[in-house]
């Protein structure tokens, strides 16, 4: 795996790159960066780019980028100035939502879109819980089904910069603190989607609720559902043998039906 | 020295077994714990106790802010200080403060300071706060903007009251394309502004700046803590080029007096640590938001600060910390001018109701403090201690 920082329109990004193949954008989740199995998997047969938000880890944010709208637009920048070609986009929790916000803006350099239990729309039969109440063991146990893996991330995550785990938790809240990670826009854009769209979810997710694959569902005309069975919202790590082998179908999937 | 009488309002029935239950008295402790026919009884003494106040000759009187909390029934503090206005006569009454970036519209706190200025006949003094970690949770307010909104609000509320309306204002936060407030408040340039904080040198430094020099207040912290950031005041003004005064600083403390040294402990004691163990509980989560503070300050508020909160307190080393002053009106008085030499603090914020203490307890506590601390705090002139040593 091979990390740079480049410089995207004047602001700077951490990318993470491994693998060959076709180009996948990988968007982290509410956790911060960090190259999970899933991530080493798809870099088995993809060529995986997965940037660190601006605002987490340790390069300082542009004041005025506020929303995951901004991010979005920003992303929609990289993917121009990394000159991919049409990629892969994969998003992850808060990823997720990233992804399908860039998808409704446009989608001129996106192959394929792929919503790994996507934050961003709330379904209102399923409201999510306070995420910024949650301690850090707390955290960790609502990522899992497994209660052993989650034992083992929290005992990984305590011995992590400190100053790393703050600032990633004061990114998460400049995105995602009013309304708690979601858009209340979003769902009426969503519309606008017009690649394969693939929507993975565990079922037991303790973050973003599984009934919330129900409005991209509606709205997106061409996304298909993977429900998984004892599976929590840590699916990079829990899951990812199952969900890269799930991506790398629907990646040739949409390959395919582009050329 | 001045002395003011500072009220949380606190629900004082609150039943003191919920953190059986429960881990906050703030934001998440369900409302089911309050009940409003007791709740109407401690608004009507509350506000009986800030008026008796006034007739015992405090130079002042004191509200605050806080939301969904058994801690301070005030989410709206310029309502009480409106009946004061009407209902006291002599004291100023200071509200510490409004907590400006939990508010959409800050035009509307310059109104409303304004107009209680004017109805107070210019008794008011005002304070401006970010208000606690918790707010954020109250109040969905972001508490990554927490800074930026204040900044923005505090100027334009400033700006408000000392500029000819109408003038347009576009921040980053706030825009305006009117500002012109009707009334304009009595005092002039403005009312005055004080700030309570429990000790970050950002808001010391900004405090003791030339261009404000707000009255800054140390809230319930340690001796120790006060005395750091009272002494990080006077360098600051010096920086700037001035001398401090003592007027410019402010201490808030509990306090209780009672006929002997011995009955003040006995009958303070289950008050003052139902007050910091059960009134003042929240998890670290809530009280820490993230980018409320920065990432330094969060850290090290974690690692000190935090963790002593965290113990049972007692009574015993709560006095001991000089958290807390209480005894005969003897002890107090020796004690307390003491400290404000030490301290070099010219106003004192005393909280003579504190959680739990009943109505008897607490006109017994104001009327013997009245009576026989305060004069001899008020004759008493307090000098700014002499020049530290540029690093000390």
């Amino acid at each position: 795996m091979h990390e740079s920082v480049i410089e995207v329109a004047g602001t700077k990004l951490r990318v993470c790159e491994a693998g060959e193949g076709p180009a996948v954008l990988f968007l982290h989740g509410v956790a911060g960066a960090s190259w999970d199995p899933l991530l080493e998997k798809l870099a088995a047969v993809c060529r995986v780019v997965a940037p660190e938000h601006p605002g987490f880890g340790r390069i300082p944010v542009p004041d005025w980028m506020m929303s995951t709208g901004d991010v979005a637009f920003f992303y929609l920048d990289v993917l121009q100035a990394l000159k991919l070609g049409k990629a892969h986009v994969v998003g992850h929790g808060l990823g997720g939502w990233i992804a399908a916000e860039m998808s409704i803006r446009s989608t001129q350099r996106i192959r394929s879109l792929a919503l790994l239990a996507p934050a961003g729309v709330e379904s209102p039969d399923a409201l999510f819980d306070d995420i910024f109440a949650w301690t850090a063991e707390e955290f960790a146990q609502r990522h899992f089904h497994d209660r052993t893996l989650a034992r083992e991330w929290h005992a990984a995550q305590a011995k992590l910069d400190i100053d790393v785990v703050l600032q990633n938790r004061t990114a998460l809240a400049r995105l995602a603190w009013n309304p708690r990670l979601h858009n209340p826009q979003l769902p009426y854009w969503l519309h606008r989607i017009d690649v394969p769209t693939l929507l993975i979810w565990g079922e037991d997710d303790q973050v973003i609720p599984f009934a919330c694959h129900k409005p991209f569902l509606r709205e997106i005309r061409q996304a298909e559902l993977v429900s998984l069975p004892d599976s929590g919202h840590a699916l990079p790590i829990e899951r990812a043998s199952e969900v890269a082998a799930r991506l790398a179908a629907f990646f040739q999937r949409a390959q395919m039906s582009k050329e | 020295m001045k002395t003011f009488f500072f009220h949380l309002m606190p629900y004082a029935d609150l039943d003191l077994s919920y953190t059986d239950r429960h881990n906050s008295a703030w934001v998440t402790l369900p409302n089911s714990y309050f009940d409003p026919a007791l709740g109407e009884k401690l608004y009507a003494r509350y506000i009986g106790e800030l008026e008796l106040a006034d007739r015992l000759g405090f130079d002042g009187i004191c509200v605050n802010e806080h939301h969904q909390t058994a801690y301070g029934l005030m989410p709206a503090p310029n309502l009480i200080a409106a009946a004061l206005a009407r209902s006291t006569h002599q004291a100023k009454i200071a509200i510490l403060g409004r907590a400006l970036p939990l508010v959409s519209n800050p035009v509307a706190v310059a109104e409303e300071f304004a107009m209680l200025d004017q109805m107070s006949g210019g008794r008011i003094i005002t304070g401006f706060v970010r208000g606690i970690g918790t707010e954020y949770f109250a109040s969905g307010t972001n508490p990554t903007h927490s800074h930026g909104r204040y900044y923005e609000a505090h100027e334009l509320i400033l700006r408000a009251w000392t500029e000819v309306g109408p003038f347009r204002y576009h921040g980053r936060h706030y825009q305006f394309d009117y500002v012109n407030i009707w009334p304009r408040p009595s005092q002039r340039p403005h009312p005055p502004v004080w700030i309570p904080s429990q000790g970050s040198s950002e808001t010391v430094e900004w405090c003791a700046a030339a261009k404000r020099k707000y009255t800054y207040l140390q809230t319930f912290s340690p001796v120790k803590s006060a005395k750091k950031a009272f002494d990080l005041y006077r360098q600051c003004a010096e920086r700037e080029g001035y001398e401090s005064q003592p007027s410019q600083l402010g201490w808030a403390v509990p306090i209780y007096v009672a006929e002997t040294d011995e009955i003040a402990r006995r009958e303070l004691k289950p008050h003052i640590e139902a007050f910091f163990n059960k009134f003042l509980h929240y998890p670290l989560e809530m009280r820490m938001p993230p980018g409320y503070s920065s990432i330094a300050s969060t850290k090290s508020l974690i690692e000190s600060k935090f963790a002593f909160r965290m113990k049972e307190m007692t009574a015993e080393s709560l006095i001991d910390l000089g958290m807390v002053v209480a005894g005969s009106a003897a002890t107090v008085r020796e004690r307390l001018a003491a400290f404000a030499q030490e301290l070099g603090v010219g106003n004192l914020i005393a909280m003579l109701q504190i959680a739990t203490l009943p109505a008897d307890l607490t006109e017994k506590n104001l009327r013997l403090f009245a009576s026989d601390v305060m004069p001899y705090l008020r004759a008493q002139g307090v000098k700014a201690p002499l020049p530290m040593a540029a690093n000390a």
